[in-house]
Order: C-alpha cells, then sequence, then structure tokens
C-alpha cells in the first residue's frame, strides 16, 4: 500500500519529483502564459481604471501565494515535529525563500497599481501593513535557518519559530486592522460572495492563479532536490576528511 | 522556583547587571525624539504615547541577551536544565525576573517621561495602565526570541530581527490605548485585547521558549 511517507525517503523523493518536474514545468509555462496573455491582451480595459488593472494578474495570485507558502511551510514544520522526516524540514526551508519572492512581487505590484490609482506607492492600509510584516517574517525565518550551523538545530528551531510565528502571523493582522481603516478593496474573487469580478476577467486570473501555484510547486520541489543534495555532498565531504 | 527567582535578580541588580540601562535608554530616547520632530508641545503631545511605547520595547529588546547569553556561557543553564524543575518553569522564572529588573521600572519611569514629552493629563494613567499590561508581554515573548538565540555567537541582531515583528500586536493595542487614554476616548476595547495577548503569551509561550531550549542545550 502507497502512502505519502514513502516520500520521506529522500531517494524516493528525488526519483518521483525527477519524472513529475518537467510535466509540471511544461503545465507552469502554459498556465502562466495563457493566463498572463491573456490577462494582458485579450480583455477589455476597465472603464474607470483603464489598463492598469492588468497588474492583477501578477498581483493576486502572488499574493495568494504568499500566505499559502507559508501556510505549507507550517505543515511541513508540523511534519517535522511530529514525524522527523528530513525532507519535510528542507521542503520548509525551500519554499521560505519562494514565498518571500511571492510577497515581494504582491507588494511591489501593489505599489506600482497604487501610484495612479490611490495617488501614493505606500499606505498604511491593514492588507499593506500585514503583508508588510508577513515579508518580515519570511526575512527572520530565513536568517534563522543560515545562522545555524547543526542542520538539525536549525531544522528544530526555524519548526518552532515557525508555529509561533503563524500565530503571531495571524494575530497581526487582525491588530493592523484595528489600528487603521483600510484603502484596499475587499474580496472580490471569493467563490461565496455575491458580487464578484466579471467573468471575462475571472477566468484569464483564475489560469494566472493556477500558473503561480504550479510554479511555486514546482520551484519548491527542485529546491527540495537541491537542498537534499546539498546536504549528501556535505555528509559524503566529511566522511571523505575522516578518512 | 524562588531561589532561581531570587539568583536571577540578585545577579542583575549587583556586579553591573546593568540594572539600570534599560531605564537610562529610555530616557536618552525621550530625550532625542524632540531633538528629531522639534520642540512644539502641540505635535510631541500628540506623540507622546507612541514615542513612550516604542521607547520601552526598545529599552526591553536590548536588555534580552541578557536573559540567558550569560547563564549559557558559563554553563548554569546546563545545571539548571537538569535539575528537577521544568523548563517551562525556567523560562517563566526567566521572563518574570526579567519583566522586574526591565519591564517594572519602565513602567513606574514612563509618567515622568510623560511629562516631559506633554503628554495630555488624561494619558497618564492609561499610558501607566497599558505598559504594566503589555510589558510582561515583552518580556515573554523577548524570552522566547532570546531561546531561540542563544547558541548563536553574535545572535543579538538576529534576535532583534526575530522578536520584533512579534512584538506588533502588543505594540499595536497598547500604543492605541496610550492614545486613546491621552484624547479621552474609551478604551476598553484595545485594553482588553492587550490583557488578552499579555495572558495567552504569559500561559503558551513558555512550552515553545521551553522546547527551543531543549533543542538548543542538546
Amino acid at each position: 500500500m502507497a502512502s505519502i511517507w514513502e516520500y520521506a525517503n529522500p531517494k524516493k523523493f528525488i526519483d518521483t519529483s525527477n519524472k513529475v518536474i518537467p510535466m509540471l514545468w511544461v503545465l507552469t509555462i502554459v498556465c502562466l502564459a495563457t493566463g498572463l496573455i491573456w490577462g494582458f491582451f485579450f480583455t477589455p480595459d476597465d472603464y474607470r481604471q483603464g489598463s492598469t488593472v492588468k497588474i492583477f494578474y501578477l498581483h493576486v495570485p502572488s499574493a495568494l501565494m504568499a500566505i499559502n507558502a507559508w501556510f505549507m511551510m507550517l505543515v511541513a514544520s508540523l511534519i517535522w515535529i511530529v514525524r522527523r522526516h528530513h525532507v519535510s524540514a528542507l521542503a520548509a526551508r525551500a519554499a521560505a525563500p519562494v514565498g518571500m519572492v511571492m510577497t515581494l512581487i504582491a507588494l511591489f505590484t501593489g505599489a506600482i497599481w497604487g501610484q495612479p490609482m490611490w495617488g501614493t506607492w505606500w499606505a498604511w492600509d491593514p492588507r499593506l501593513t500585514s503583508f508588510l510584516i508577513l515579508f518580515l517574517f519570511y526575512l527572520g525565518y530565513i536568517a534563522l535557518w543560515e545562522a545555524i550551523e547543526n542542520d538539525d538545530t536549525a531544522a528544530d528551531l526555524t519548526a518552532v519559530l515557525c508555529l509561533v510565528g503563524s500565530v503571531f502571523a495571524v494575530l497581526s493582522r487582525y491588530a493592523v486592522n484595528f489600528w487603521n481603516q483600510g484603502l484596499h478593496q475587499g474580496a472580490s474573487l471569493s467563490l461565496d460572495a455575491e458580487e464578484n469580478v466579471a467573468d471575462i476577467f475571472w477566468y484569464p486570473a483564475l489560469v494566472a492563479m493556477a500558473g503561480f501555484f504550479l510554479l511555486f510547486v514546482v520551484l519548491v520541489l527542485v529546491r527540495t532536490q537541491t537542498e537534499i543534495r546539498a546536504r549528501r555532498m556535505r555528509a559524503l565531504l566529511a566522511r571523505e576528511r575522516m578518512q | 522556583m524562588i531561589a532561581l527567582f531570587k539568583r536571577d535578580l540578585a545577579l542583575s541588580i549587583r556586579a553591573g547587571g546593568g540594572f539600570g540601562l534599560g531605564l537610562a535608554f529610555f530616557l536618552i530616547v525621550v530625550t532625542l525624539v524632540p531633538f528629531g520632530v522639534g520642540p512644539q508641545s502641540e505635535l510631541l503631545a500628540r506623540i507622546a504615547p507612541g514615542i513612550l511605547w516604542l521607547g520601552a520595547l526598545l529599552a526591553c529588546l536590548l536588555s534580552l541577551d541578557r536573559i540567558l547569553a550569560l547563564d549559557w556561557e558559563d554553563g548554569s543553564l546546563d545545571l539548571l536544565a537538569t535539575a528537577p524543575l521544568p523548563m517551562e518553569g525556567i523560562v517563566s522564572v526567566k521572563a518574570l525576573a526579567h519583566w522586574v529588573t526591565t519591564g517594572l521600572p519602565l513602567v513606574l519611569a514612563a509618567p515622568v517621561f510623560g511629562v516631559l514629552l506633554n503628554l495630555p493629563e488624561g494619558g497618564f494613567l492609561w499610558l501607566t495602565l497599558s505598559l504594566a499590561l503589555g510589558t510582561p508581554a515583552l518580556s515573554v515573548i523577548g524570552t522566547f526570541g532570546a531561546a531561540l538565540t542563544v547558541g548563536l555567537k553574535r545572535g543579538g541582531l538576529l534576535m532583534s530581527l526575530l522578536v520584533l515583528p512579534l512584538y506588533v500586536p502588543t505594540l499595536i493595542f497598547g500604543a492605541e490605548v496610550a492614545r486613546r487614554g491621552a484624547l479621552g476616548m474609551a478604551v476598553e476595547t484595545p485594553l482588553m485585547m492587550l490583557a488578552g495577548i499579555s495572558l495567552a503569551v504569559i500561559a503558551l509561550l513558555p512550552f515553545a521558549s521551553a522546547a527551543v531550549l531543549r533543542v538548543n542545550l542538546r
């Protein structure tokens, strides 16, 4: 009976992900190209915002993945703490820089859109502020990984930091809401909301989101492989020095 | 536990433990702010609650590495770990000692420094109360940061990077209480949120700090 825990074996993980990665790359590129080209060139301009609205095909998916990347790190950290599979810890490590870049993309595309629309690059709006705080959490998490030499110690400490950080990130999100009222619009892409964006914008956005999701998955897989190989290499070098 | 508390207290008060340093730092921050923003009393009155909270937070942050670093270096932390006291108790006592030597003086001094910044009349009570409620959370969160970075040689800067984002909710609600108090507005909501954060953090975070410290002592 095959179970997901089989992939806790690094060799099994590398073999299987090697098989999936080329296919995932193709899917990613197809989705991203379709979503972005469709969104950029084949949707009408918004009647008030003009063509600036098109930056949202980058902004929304990256913001979505910035949060989901942290969530994935949380799950991977929990698996590491409970079952102590090294691949899991390395996957959390591999996901952090990807998530951080997604956060940065969301912040920057938001600023580029906000300048003509709100008349400012930056406002201390709850959503903007909590993304900045999320960015700081990523920064701290990555810095802690880099600072500690022993691999297992680093994995343990960062896993606990990820857990505690998640609680505080959610807390900050609501605290910031309390602290300032926002300029940022509410959710308009929810599945259950009465009023959403029109279908003509929604479908390319959906494809772009799928593309960003696949991009995240494939990048994390590749980076996890790299981490595994780097660790093997260090182990081999250490063994050679012993002899 | 009481013995450990007394020991920590004695160590930080005597022998250059830096008991007054946090307070001195707080005073310097409060002194420097008018040089930076100008001496107009209305402006100072408006930003006083935020500056006082920020100053207290930074003073707290600066003294964090003393919570565990010295005990780590001379090995007494290893001895404490083998003592019958659970690790959660050790970190709680450490946080308490840190609060008594750093947080409490800040709370007591804040009204005096409020005068320097022309804090409005009604703000004194709420500023003091919010600091009294919030600084224990700062100490406990800081102990978690100190436990994370205790094994590192130059962990001070990294600890600031890790701890400061965790301070965000406490700072928001604490400064909000002080600001609303200074303006004579209703303070109940942020006050209750602040108290809630403090209590939750005191109850739960020692488990995380202890887990992290065990890893570092392994």
